[in-house]
């Protein structure tokens, strides 16, 4: 249990961590470090994405599984890890 | 009075032209048109004008009105209807007397009226259209007589209760929206639910017997998994995560490890250099320096390492995190020495400064190890400086030896006790082969292709060659003054060891000739020394002034290839070659570790004569070993 705590806690202490937030399999954050309508936004439109992405890799083939996904933009890098029910989102910019 | 028109006026023919256009229909009528939002004239205007109409109660005998009062009896009234004089009908009319013996004959009617019983038909206008009347069934009653200029109907409402609606709604069924979607991978995963639900069902059948006790410990589990269901979930998401940033924050690095080749090799003659990778640190490790490095085979990007001094820990890094361990174990006594077996990459055997040696499981939770040795089960009396897994012997337990300065190389072997049918924890027997007789082992190394074959390096200086199965010496080296700190076969050539020593010196040997083969003083106390995994030729070794020397016999005899000085020139107390990527790993007394990237130069194949092809395979690294070996030794021999 305080292990998934420590690493956490190490994530957003990494360099250019802009928020952590996790989303449970229903779109909805359950914690985040952002403020409420970032949060609200990035859970909605991620959340979707992810669904998205894992239904392609799946579709191609049953036996395979979405690992990661990453977002990379010009201001900064959103990275996904979907897990069974739930998945984390850390945005960071690795420039910082 | 009078118009006057003059004579050409009064001449002037006017044309008078009969049209059908009605002179009252106006003619400039305008419209607002919403459509174009303006006024349009309005072009055709209706052009009929009435010139008289009288409404009248005549109905059409086809319509369904007219069917209707067909069945009226006689003397009913009849409705009044309105009608064009201008419509024109041809009728057909029954006489309305009883016998009806020509009933279709048409007759000039004009106006029907009904006066008491009888009915009179009267000569009308033609072209007009006239109901048609039957006459009344004899069944009927007496119609009822009603004067038809005089009459008025004088009806009264009676009160009409109030209307209430008195209804009553059951409650609806529950429903609830389900949506799915049908994937091919949805599918999948039912049918892989299914497999698995039938499957458990098949070995809950089987052992039925062993319930009682398993039950106990399900149900158990099943408390303690709804409880938390939250974060710990995410134990997986948030190690991939972390490695992700790490990545990212260290890109370069990584690019590095992965792509770079220093350019400047070319330039530079053999010589050749190491590039600093990433540095791993743990904050809960200052102040212990670090004594044991060990490489995973099956996973190359995971390595482990034994810290000790005054407490101990055993830590894992990975390559791809190196800001926070993997593994942790901290350990009461100092770490000496540690080995990873090679096909059970998650055995660990650790030897300790107090005499115990300890294997953890690291897919095992807890920071316990599965095995330790205890007094009882005949421990070392003093430290442990190394411990080296073995095959597994003839009943597939796994076995591994150690030696130590109380004088005995042990040999230790893990067996399963089963009691009761029910697999308990384990114990393991020990084997005493050799006690030393007077001298104190500091090394061992056992040899890769002759499994009962070993070296054991002692703090005399001495190298021993030893069997497993014989307490007799096979050969004894005079190695070096002060205690030997490593002793490793090489990977390829059967013959071929490499010693250190504090005593400044890095030597090699043939184990069939008594004399080193090649001597190298490295101007401060070695620290250790490892062979390469790619070349039977290129070792490396560390020594306390902080320097890492990479020799490569088969370029250069006499002097190493690189001589860097690494972490901010620490004494430096071991080195391992990575067994895939051109890695090396350094650990210093500080506890930190750091990890070089060995340039081609370093690496190089035997070049080949233009038009042969390069040859492959670990017997080129063995003839390479012999020609130099052969080379050295040939004044001898002679």
């Amino acid at each position: 249990m305080a292990e998934v705590e420590e690493t956490l806690k190490r994530i957003q202490g990494q360099k250019g961590v802009q928020g952590i937030i996790i989303v449970n399999s229903e779109g909805i954050p359950i914690k985040t470090t952002l403020d409420n309508a970032s949060t609200m936004q990035y859970a909605g439109l991620l959340h979707q994405l992810v669904m998205k992405a894992r239904s392609t890799v799946r579709d191609i083939d049953p036996q395979n599984d979405l690992t990661f996904m990453r977002v990379r933009s010009k201001k900064n890098e959103i990275m996904i890890a979907p897990d069974k029910d739930y998945f984390l989102i850390v945005i960071q910019n690795p420039s910082d | 009075g009078q118009l006057a028109l003059t004579e050409a006026e009064l001449k002037e023919e006017i044309t008078r032209t009969l049209t059908t256009n009605n002179p009252h229909a106006p003619q400039n009528i305008v419209r607002y048109s919403f459509k174009e939002c303006s006024y349009k004239p309005v072009l055709v205007m209706d052009q009929m004008a009435v010139h008289f109409e009288m409404e009248g109660n005549l109905v059409y005998r086809d319509l369904d009105e007219a069917r209707r009062l067909e069945g009226l009896p006689k003397g009913s009234y009849l409705n009044i209807f309105n009608c064009h004089i201008n419509t024109a009908f041809k009728v057909n009319i029954t006489e309305a007397h009883p016998d009806e013996e020509k009933p279709d004959t048409p007759v000039n009617i004009c106006f029907l009226y009904l006066n008491q019983n009888k009915v009179t038909l009267a000569k009308a206008i033609p072209h007009v259209c006239f109901p048609q009347v039957t006459p009344a069934s004899k069944a009927d009653k007496e119609p009822k007589v009603r004067s038809q200029f005089n009459f008025s109907e004088m009806a009264s409402q009676t009160l009409n209760n109030p209307m209430t609606e008195i209804s009553c709604q059951t409650e609806p069924p529950q429903h609830c929206t389900f949506s799915a979607n049908a994937n091919q991978w949805e599918i999948y995963d039912a049918y892989v639910e299914e497999l698995q639900k039938q499957e458990k069902n098949k070995e809950k059948q089987k052992t039925i017997q062993l319930k009682e006790d398993g039950d106990k410990s399900k149900k158990k589990m099943m408390l303690t998994e709804t409880q938390n269901d939250d974060i710990n979930k995410l134990g997986k998401a948030a190690k991939i995560i972390e490695r992700m940033l790490h990545q990212n924050r260290f890109d370069d690095i990584a690019q590095d490890f992965k792509y770079f080749e220093d350019p400047s090799d070319e330039f530079r003659g053999q010589q050749g250099t190491i590039l600093p990778l990433w540095e791993f640190h743990y904050d809960k490790i200052k102040k212990l320096s670090v004594t044991a490095l060990c490489w995973n085979k099956k996973y190359p990007d995971l390595f482990s390492v034994g810290l000790g001094s005054w407490r101990g820990m055993l830590v894992f890094y990975s390559l791809k995190n190196s800001t926070f361990p993997e593994y942790i174990y901290p350990t009461s006594s100092s770490v000496l020495c540690l080995d990873i077996h090679e096909q059970r990459s998650y055995l660990v055997a650790v030897g300790f400064y107090d005499g115990c040696v300890a294997v953890y499981n690291l897919k095992r939770e807890g920071q316990e190890p599965v095995y330790k040795s205890t007094a009882k089960t005949g421990k070392h009396t003093d430290p442990v400086w190394q411990v080296c897994w073995q095959n597994d012997d003839i009943e597939n337990h796994h076995n591994f030896y150690s030696v130590s300065s109380d004088g005995r190389v042990v040999s230790w072997t893990l067996i399963k006790v089963i009691k009761d049918h029910i697999k308990r924890m384990k114990k393991y027997k020990t084997y005493l082969i050799l006690p030393l007789f007077h001298t104190c082992g500091t090394s061992m190394d056992f040899h890769k292709q002759i499994d009962y074959l070993f070296l054991v390096g002692t703090e005399q200086g001495k190298i021993h060659k030893c069997k497993t199965y014989s307490r007799q010496y096979l050969e004894t080296y005079a190695a070096h003054d002060m205690p030997v700190d490593t002793v490793k076969w090489n990977y390829f050539h059967p013959n071929v060891f490499i010693s250190c020593s504090s005593d400044w010196t890095v030597k090699i040997w043939d184990h069939t000739i008594n004399t080193p083969i090649f001597t190298f003083d490295l101007k401060a106390a070695v620290g250790d020394v490892a062979w390469a995994p790619y070349s039977s030729t290129v070792f490396a070794a560390v020594t306390t002034d902080g320097t890492v020397h990479i020799f490569d016999l088969n370029i250069n005899k006499d002097e190493p290839l690189c001589q860097q000085a690494v972490m901010a020139k620490h004494r430096l107390t071991h080195i391992e070659f990575n067994p895939t990527h051109p890695i090396i790993i350094v650990g210093d007394i500080r506890g930190d570790v750091a990890s070089f990237k060995l340039s081609p130069n370093l690496r190089q194949k035997q070049k080949m004569k233009k038009g042969q092809v390069q040859p492959k395979g670990p017997e080129v690294e063995v003839a390479k070993m012999e020609k130099l070996l052969r080379l050295m030794r040939g004044p001898d021999l002679e």
